[in-house]
């Protein structure tokens, strides 16, 4: 068995027997996104107005909650250790963990998503595009996640300087994500959000690798 | 295949910890480190595993140096740390199946790992109810569950009780006499015959010739 597989297997193994940090993450999606009506006012069209983008924000503000433990555990423990030792590039553990990553908190947050946008009373136009939306970027949040917590690896109060790091790289995402929904509502073409995010996550699978690569190896020294 | 290193200096955190260090290990060979805590024994197993980069000189196989192609090196060692890169969520089973699978490690190979290292019966006991002594036979169980001609192993015997001592020594023994090379850190006798010492304090450095060595 490769070691992408072995190691894919291994971190969704782990992610069952700890089922509730997972579940953390998606109810803090939801709690989050609940919260907004309460602040703002229960005004239906005002809400589904601002569907999109609180959607789309929540599910960032959540997957950063997710980074921060991403190399952690296995920085303490020896596991990292043992991976850069194998028979495989750590490119290729970079990769499995960003994919392990996405199976376990990108893919219930999509799930999640389109019920939210339907406590929001989003348009019936907008929920296609919201999952393809999703689907395209939060792979690419998982990606550039890794290389964040890669290099935030060791640091006191990583948590914070990681955001500092991440959010800025996937505010572009936030953009096209929302435009692409807004568009779709709106009976206006779509499609050229849709590549624009397509064109980041397939960017962000062949440069993120090797930066976290690069910032694994810096923390193992 | 030989693996050796040539005037080695490595430092640590702006100090220099050792210099001018020269080892080689034959086939069949065991190099036992010896030193104060602090030495730099760690220090030297981690640069011999490619973990750590030494600041100058050469590490390589008879091949050529390990940093020509760290996936072959990585394939060729197993190293043992002070950490067990163990899960206490995972049982006994996934925890070392994980590793020895990684190294390609086969389902009768595990199988007789758990047997040597005293494992059996607890193969389903998730790691966080394993005392020192057991993850440290767990950690060691990795060196049987797949195979590797040099062994490089940080205080192996740490934690470990009597018949384990024997067990790990019967390891290693059992591992030279197939044409297995061993690196050991320890400060306890470890009983291995025809082995090469290796000292610390000979290549100890003090602060006043801190650039020599780097030269």
């Amino acid at each position: 068995m490769n070691a992408l597989a072995l190691i894919l297997r291994r971190e969704i193994r782990l992610s069952m027997r700890q089922a509730g940090d997972s579940a953390i993450i998606v109810l803090f999606f939801v709690l989050a996104a609940i919260l907004f009506p309460f602040g703002v006012g229960p005004e239906p069209n005002m809400l589904a107005r601002m569907a999109p983008g609180v959607v789309w924000v929540t599910a960032l503000l959540a997957a950063m909650l997710s980074f921060e433990r991403l190399f952690a555990p296995d920085y303490e423990d020896g596991s990292l250790e043992q991976l850069a030792l194998g028979p495989a590039p750590l490119e290729t553990v970079a990769l499995a963990k960003a994919a392990a990553h996405w199976l376990t908190t990108g893919f219930p947050l999509m799930i999640a998503a389109p019920l939210i946008a339907l406590l929001y009373r989003l348009p019936d136009a907008g929920y296609n595009t919201l999952l393809i939306t999703m689907a395209l970027g939060t792979p690419t949040i998982s990606l550039i996640g890794t290389v964040g917590a890669a290099l935030t690896l060791g640091a006191r109060r990583g948590g914070v300087l990681l955001s500092l790091l991440v959010i800025p790289l996937i505010i572009p995402i936030l953009i096209f994500g929302t435009a692409a929904i807004d568009a779709a509502i709106g009976g206006y073409p779509f499609r050229q959000h849709l590549l624009l995010l397509g064109g980041f996550f397939l960017g962000a699978l062949v440069l993120t690798p090797i930066a976290t690569a690069a910032a694994l190896r810096q923390a193992l020294e | 295949m030989k693996f050796f290193g040539e005037n080695i200096s490595c430092v640590r955190g702006e100090r220099l910890v050792f210099r001018g260090l020269n080892f080689a290990v034959e086939p069949g060979g065991a190099l036992v480190l010896t030193g104060n805590n602090g030495s730099g024994k760690t220090s030297l197993l981690r640069v011999m595993a490619g973990l750590n980069r030494a600041t100058v000189g050469k590490i390589a196989w008879s091949d050529g140096p390990i940093s020509d192609d760290p996936e072959k090196h990585h394939g060729r060692l197993h190293f043992i740390g002070h950490l067990d890169a163990q899960k206490p969520v995972l049982s006994v089973g996934e925890n070392l199946e994980m590793w020895a699978r990684l190294h390609g490690g086969t389902d009768e190979k595990i199988a007789m790992a758990i047997k040597k290292l005293k494992l059996d019966g607890f193969e389903d006991l998730p790691g966080r109810y394993l005392s020192a002594g057991q993850r440290r036979r767990l950690s060691l169980a990795r060196l049987v569950a797949s195979e590797a001609p040099l062994w490089i192993l940080d205080e192996p015997t740490i934690a470990l009780d009597e018949g384990s001592v024997a067990a790990v020594r019967a390891l290693i023994s059992e591992h030279r006499d197939a044409g297995g090379m061993a690196v050991i850190a320890t400060n306890v006798e470890l009983g291995l015959s025809d082995t090469t010492k290796l000292d610390m304090r000979d290549y100890a450095a003090g602060q006043d010739d801190i650039w020599e060595g780097v030269s």
